[in-house]
């Protein structure tokens, strides 16, 4: 019997793809939580059916996912729960799906996020990434609909804006099962603190304003030492976002 | 932790807040742009040169078009009625004969060799029973067909062009562009029309979208509208032409009621839901060549069965009560007779009939079965034979025996075209109007939503009926 070669790259660590387990919706007793967040219509529920094996209905309108589903996975016989949120373009606004989305990332305590960009809208969907790295320090850039991407003649380097965000990114086609493994084996090194992020912050605000930060978090980090995003509470606060004036109150942050 | 210092916080963030100036929030985003452009800047190439042509721009062109962008909507609209109506007739007649003709009677028999009493065979098999196999019939094949269709133009990216299309008629009426996507929507089930209006920011516009999302015609009225359509409508004109007629007639209630949404919209939004139209963003997806089969499979699963479940749960009980009124007699007359008696008046101001207001009320749990119940109804009162006896649910085998048990109960043209507005124009179903209930939580809000569509619906079969009477 003729024996099949595998490729290269099935053969490799790296595109170890076997070692997942898809759970569907069996989300009871997980060792990690991942938040999948982006841009409406980036493909967010495509990977979030391709890791779990799940069929959510996935459509092409932005806002079709409106509250946050819920699915899980294993791989190398850890659990993780993945929470798929709705679309949002920005974290500063407050629609209820935005909402949905804000409130996960900022009190869901996730274990890690990863966010679905467009590879070939990158510049539109980076407002958000951005703001979600103001937020958290655990997050993956997930470089989606690359196919699209190259029919436009779009070529995005992914270890320059990795360099550039602190983050890692990986390159996928959701749609084709394309950069699956190499995401799954990035949310397994990052859930287990195998890399570490050093995120980019956002800098050119004018000085007063930037004192201004500086000092409200300064006071948030003293009343809450644990607390990772006081910056981005700073920046809410100044805003006079009730919410989250509402938040400190309760003690929801901690 | 002390709430006294949390307050301190709070306080200090006030004052900075003064200091700063109120252009933070665009001080902020500018900042967060330029850095997303240096970002880019580095890390991506374009290639402008072979970027000029783009198919996706061309199509946009021309269905976003001033003059081609609403006609080749319709067109759309009405392939995929065409489709839906032509094809679900075949498997329909199929089920019905196997649902109706041979497990019906197959029961019964079993029914009488166990020697069920004739109330509990009568109220599990006639009332029970045949409820549900008549939405089966009637609902899972056009289901079938039309759920997998809509999708298939969903996944392809023609919904958001639609939003784009309407967009200058929605925001003379004060509502949202986006509500041009949840009305879609509602085409399919008005209760996941109601949940999709989530994605529209503002709470008054939200308003709008979900009280005027039942003007969208559901998927459970659109057999009756076909049916009644076929029989009458089809009926006025040269056979040649009596299916178009019948099409042109069924798309002519759709978009009757999408004016109805406008000018409900508009209504409100002038009145207790004054406001600003917000302004959004709406980004036209690239056009995506649809996954075939698996959007073929997801529609089936996620939709088609879902929804017929959720018709099956409702039919069962609503078939208890039919057989339930039909058999109880007080005095001489069952409670349905005396009903339908009572209600008869009413309904002939409306050009209906005592049967058909009945049958509406019998119904609320699922539009699916209002044509059963008024055929239903309509056999015990007129007491004409071919049914099988008092509240049965049936279906009669063709289309011209339907016909021929409606005009046996009084049924004229104008009856048939008033219960189509009346179909359009009702209270949502008993889901939806949960689901209402649920997304506002405000019992003010859904019952305005419940009752504004069953005022529309009488005054607008009353002006009817008045307007044809006076000319004919």
């Amino acid at each position: 019997m003729e024996k099949q070669t595998k490729s290269a790259c099935e053969t490799c660590s790296h595109y170890n793809a076997e070692g997942l387990k898809k759970l569907g919706v069996n989300t009871e007793s997980f060792d990690f939580v991942v938040a999948l967040a982006g841009n409406p219509n980036t493909g967010k529920s495509t990977v979030f059916n391709a890791l779990t094996g799940l069929r959510q209905h996935t459509g092409n309108w932005p806002g079709k996912t409106v509250a946050r589903a819920e699915g899980a996975f294993e791989y190398n016989a850890q659990k993780y729960k993945l929470v798929d949120l709705p679309g949002t373009y920005s974290l500063l606004s407050t629609s209820e799906d935005e909402e949905v989305a804000r409130d996960f990332i900022l009190f869901g305590k996730p274990t890690l996020t990863v966010i679905v960009v467009d590879a070939s809208r990158l510049e539109r969907n980076l407002n958000l990434v951005l703001q979600i790295l103001e937020i958290t320090d655990h997050a993956i850039l997930c470089l989606n609909l690359m196919d699209e991407a190259k029919r436009n003649h779009i070529e995005v380097d992914a270890r320059i804006l990795a360099k550039d965000l602190g983050i890692p990114v990986v390159a996928t086609s959701a749609r084709f099962k394309e950069g699956i493994p190499e995401l799954l084996k990035t949310i397994s090194d990052l859930a287990n603190r195998k890399i570490t992020c050093k995120p980019h912050k956002i800098k050119n605000i004018p000085k007063n304003i930037e004192k201004a930060v500086e000092e409200l978090s300064t006071s948030i980090k003293k009343e809450y030492p644990t607390i990772a995003n006081s910056r981005w509470l700073a920046f809410r606060l100044l805003e006079g976002d009730k919410q989250v004036i509402e938040g400190l109150r309760t003690g929801k942050f901690v | 932790m002390s709430t006294k210092n949390i307050e301190h916080i709070i306080e200090l963030s006030k004052d900075l807040r003064w200091q700063i100036g109120d252009d933070f929030h665009d001080v902020l985003s500018e900042s967060i742009y330029a850095e997303a452009s240096k970002i880019v800047e580095s890390s991506v190439k374009k290639d402008d040169q072979k970027r000029r042509f783009r198919i996706d721009a061309q199509i946009d062109k021309i269905v976003t078009s001033k003059v081609w962008g609403f006609p080749i909507m319709l067109l759309l609209l009405g392939v995929v009625l065409w489709l839906t109506i032509i094809g679900a007739n075949y498997p329909s007649s199929m089920l019905a004969s196997l649902l109706l003709d041979m497990i019906h009677p197959m029961l019964k028999n079993g029914a009488n060799f166990l020697d069920f009493p004739w109330w509990l065979s009568g109220f599990l098999i006639d009332g029970v029973y045949l409820a549900v196999a008549w939405v089966i019939a009637v609902m899972l094949p056009p289901m079938a067909i039309f759920f997998p269709l809509f999708t298939l133009l969903e996944d392809f990216g023609y919904l958001p062009r639609v939003a784009f299309n309407m967009d200058a008629l929605f925001k003379k009426s004060g509502a949202h562009g986006k509500q041009a996507l949840t009305m879609s929507m509602g085409f399919g089930c008005n209760a996941a029309g109601v949940v999709a209006t989530r994605i529209i920011d503002s709470p008054r516009e939200r308003l709008i979208a979900i009280i005027t999302n039942n003007f969208s015609l559901c998927n459970g009225r659109w057999p009756t509208q076909i049916l009644l359509a076929t029989i009458f409508i089809g009926a006025v004109v040269p056979e040649s032409y009596s299916s178009l007629a019948s099409l042109s007639a069924v798309i002519g209630i759709a978009v009757l009621g999408i004016f109805f949404m406008f000018f409900f919209s508009w209504a409100l939004s002038k009145t207790v839901l004054k406001g600003e139209v917000s302004t959004f963003n709406l980004e036209l997806p690239p056009y995506r060549p649809p996954v075939f089969w698996k959007t073929i499979y997801t529609s089936l699963i996620d939709r088609t069965l879902i929804v017929l479940w959720r018709a099956i749960v409702f039919a069962a009980p609503a078939g208890a009560v039919i057989w339930l009124i039909c058999n109880i007699y007080i005095g001489s007359e069952s409670i349905a007779a005396w009903l339908v008696h009572s209600l008869d008046g009413f309904g002939f101001l409306l050009g209906l009939n005592g049967v058909v207001l009945l049958a509406y009320i019998v119904a609320i749990p699922a539009n699916e079965i209002v044509i059963p119940t008024i055929l239903m109804l309509t056999v015990m009162v007129v007491g004409i034979g071919g049914g099988a006896g008092a509240g049965v649910m049936f279906e009669l085998d063709s289309v011209t025996a339907t016909g021929d048990v409606l005009k046996a109960g009084g049924w004229t043209l104008l009856t048939a075209v008033n219960v189509m507005l009346f179909s359009l124009l009702h209270n949502p179903c008993s889901t939806t109007i949960y689901t209402i209930y649920k997304e506002t939580k405000s019992k003010k809000w859904t019952t305005i939503a419940s009752i504004l569509p069953v005022i529309a619906g009488f005054v607008v079969t009353f002006l009817v009926a008045q307007v044809w009477r006076i000319f004919s």
